[in-house]
């Protein structure tokens, strides 16, 4: 049985050591600046120092550059890049075509992985990227299970799904945290708006709760719920996608290392044991429920859904 | 490389000789016959699949045939939107489809999924591929990587401004479409899965739900927070969070926009009634043709600017042109103002010796209102309504049914098209 890389979204230098302990096999890392929603903030320095670590340790760095980026950010991006050549990152992680232009000619060593979240709906889309150079798809997780493995059947790249964590339902350009805080007439000094505040959307119609929160890309709403598929994992191990991603967004080290161990676990069960994994899938569900602050529960996410339009 | 719009026709006088596409929207045939006949050089339609308005009425194969053979006799153009991002489910029926397209005589597509675009080039060669919005579309670089994809146009994202395009243009030698008025997402097009996770429906197969315009309460998160928490960061009395941006209007912009050579201006709003298109259509003609016409001696006609506000039921602003939008340009508690003209009828005959009008009622109007007539063929005028007939020549006290035909005599000649408008 091929095992699908475990691919983690770390908080720090320290977390990247900390979930390689706990089983990892890839990290993607990145700063808000190129990369969207990342779980830390890793400075040049930090993305060497992680690189340098995870390749003692056989695990690979994927560093995000998946930004709509707008012309003032194009300059920068030919000596990132080549920094990122230099190090020996072992993949760009894009979505805008201007970055795969400039890693051709930048960091002709680095993989490119295909990341516009919401957009990577189909398998031709996704062979097209091939095509232009991309070496994997990261798949819209607003895909159901049936859609995956199609997508997988047809698909000429590595295809990396996420099987646990927060996702992206929205990202706009505008203020719009700051905005409300200015028409409200508070000082936004005082307030804050980042990440760090663990600001919420209430949706008084469901009652649920959406994180918030803008950056150097502007504003994000995220999922009310994390997915979690542990106990949903032999269906994609037996069509062997290539890659299953936790992310770490949101979130801190200790939760990300203890998650990534328990899916290390279930992982490597099923490959071993595939009967007990199948077995054990509701303790499975049970662990990784454990660890969940009480006010983030658990879903399935896409993955048993239909969506109309 | 940038666009040469201007030479000089007389030794003392600048005249734009390459005008901008006008491009309106229209979500049936009736809409599209309107936009053309009110100035429009090209209109966008949604065919019955592969669009992002599942809920406009849109076009059969048929109807873009005759919306082809009308339009041609103005000379315009039109594009259908085939901008969804597919699943793989979505791929069966495309060939077929986008031979039938081409072959109604449409000029080209919008598209989004690169799917489409290589489908379109391998099985409909002669329809020009535009990228839609939804790529969001925002650096020179990538405008450059889809043109070596062999694009013919691009649309470009909502929040490039204007310096941003003229970097653009001096870059890249594409046609750039930009959007110049109308509704829009607040979120970069295409990034946004609110409507898929609160509702089930799929924004980027055409299921919007538009929640990003209802009512949110901000909260600073903690394990026990709730509703009723005390974490609000708002007191009771103040408005709720919102996300409604206010309109685009770039009205005052279109100078700088024809001189930097954009290619094609695009109004949004296939769900919007005629009069909403008429009405928007026919300003921007003005504003385009004046601006042409006589550069050095341009100015906003603040007739213009009202007459855009007629037909408006949202406030709106200039969003991304020059810089990030403030909370100025959203909307906080009231999401939508009234309009304040009512459309009342659209004129369907006029005799010139009698002076009367046949017109359809599309609201309600009495003898005795002040009404105003518009069309490209005349100016603008009010008059007060006299004695109405409905097609029985039966004299009656109020058009009161919608469609009704009536008759009454007008202060100008009308002709067919002309719209009539009430003030609220």
């Amino acid at each position: 049985m091929i095992k699908p890389e475990l691919l983690v979204t770390p908080t720090s230098v320290e977390n990247v050591e900390e979930v390689i302990d706990a089983g990892a096999d890839a990290v993607m890392i990145g700063e808000e600046r190129y990369g969207l929603r990342l779980a830390g903030e890793f400075d040049r320095t930090a993305v060497h120092e992680a690189v340098k670590l995870a390749h003692e340790r056989g695990v690979k760095v994927y560093v995000a550059m998946n930004a709509l980026f707008h012309n003032d950010t194009l300059p920068e991006l030919p000596d990132y890049l080549a920094f990122l050549d230099k190090i020996g990152a072992d993949a760009v992680v894009f979505g805008d075509p201007a970055v795969l232009m400039n890693a051709k000619q930048y960091a002709p060593k680095v993989e490119l992985h295909w990341n516009t979240e919401t957009t990577a709906t189909n398998w031709y889309t996704a062979n097209y990227w091939g095509r232009k150079g991309s070496a994997r798809a990261v798949l819209a997780r607003e895909l159901n299970m049936d859609s995956v493995i199609e997508i997988k059947e047809n698909a000429e790249v590595a295809i990396e799904v996420q099987v646990h964590g927060m996702t992206c339902m929205f990202q706009s350009k505008r203020t719009l945290v700051g905005n409300y805080m200015e028409f409200q007439g508070k000082d936004l000094g005082v307030e804050g708006r980042s990440k760090d505040r663990t600001l919420v959307l209430h949706d008084p119609e469901r009652d649920v709760k959406y994180p918030i929160w803008e950056d150097w890309n502007g504003t994000h709403i995220m999922s009310p719920k994390d997915m979690c598929i542990i106990d949903e994992l032999d269906e994609l191990i037996d069509a062997e996608i290539d890659s299953f991603k936790i992310d770490g967004v949101l979130k801190d080290g200790a939760y990300i290392r203890d998650m990534t161990g328990l899916y290390r676990q279930a992982i490597d069960q099923y490959a071993a044991k595939p009967e007990e994994y199948i077995e054990e899938k509701e303790a499975w569900r049970d662990r990784a429920l454990a660890l969940q602050p009480d006010n983030r529960e658990l879903d399935t996410g896409f993955f048993f859904k239909e969506t109309v339009y | 490389m940038r666009t040469e719009v201007k030479e000089t026709a007389a030794a003392d006088k600048r005249v734009i000789t390459k005008k901008p596409e006008l491009l309106a929207p229209a979500g049936n045939l009736e809409k599209l016959k309107i936009a053309v006949h009110y100035g429009a050089d090209a209109v966008f339609i949604g065919g019955r699949d592969f669009g992002l308005r599942s809920n406009a009425d849109n076009f059969s194969i048929q109807e873009m045939e005759e919306a082809v053979e009308f339009a041609d006799r103005y000379g315009a153009e039109i594009y259908v939107t085939t901008n969804i991002f597919a699943h793989n489910e979505n791929m069966e029926g495309l060939d077929v489809y986008l031979r039938e397209i081409e072959a109604a005589g449409v000029r080209g597509i919008i598209v989004a999924d690169p799917m489409i675009i290589e489908t379109c080039k391998r099985v409909a060669p002669t329809l020009e591929v535009h990228l839609s919005t939804q790529q969001s579309l925002s650096n020179w670089q990538a405008v450059q990587f889809w043109k070596d994809e062999g694009l013919d146009r691009v649309v470009l994202a909502r929040e490039v401004g204007m310096n941003e395009m003229l970097e653009m243009k001096r870059n890249v030698d594409i046609e750039i479409e930009t959007f110049i008025h109308g509704a829009m997402c607040i979120s970069y097009s295409g990034r946004c899965t609110l409507s898929n996770h609160m509702t089930a429906r799929d924004s980027n197969r055409g299921g919007c739900c538009q929640s990003c315009r209802w009512d949110y309460f901000l909260y600073e998160d903690r394990e026990d927070a709730n509703a009723e928490s005390g974490n609000a960061l708002f007191a009771e009395e103040d408005a709720p969070f919102a996300m409604s941006p206010k309109d685009l209007n770039l009205v005052q912009s279109i100078p700088k926009l024809v001189d930097a050579g954009i290619d094609s201006l695009k109004v949004e709003g296939r769900m919007k009634s005629i009069h909403y298109v008429a009405t928007v259509v026919s300003v921007y003609r003005k504003v385009i043709d004046a601006y042409c016409a006589d550069p050095d001696n341009f100015t906003i006609d603040p007739e213009w600017l009202k007459e855009l506000e007629k037909c408006a039921n949202r406030p709106t602003a200039p969003a991304f042109f020059e810089n990030t939008p403030g909370y100025e340009e959203q909307m906080f508690r009231n999401h939508k103002q009234k309009t304040p003209f009512d459309f009342s009828g659209l004129v369907l005959d006029y005799d010139a010796d009698t002076g009367m009008v046949t017109l359809q009622q599309r609201n309600h109007f009495r003898p005795g209102d002040t009404v105003e007539f518009f069309g490209p063929e005349i100016e603008r005028f009010s008059m007060t309504v006299g004695t109405i007939w409905d097609d029985e020549g039966n004299e009656i006290d109020a058009a009161r049914h919608p469609l009704q035909v009536v008759t009454f005599k007008t202060d100008q000649p009308v002709y067919v098209h002309n719209m009539m408008r009430k003030e609220l």
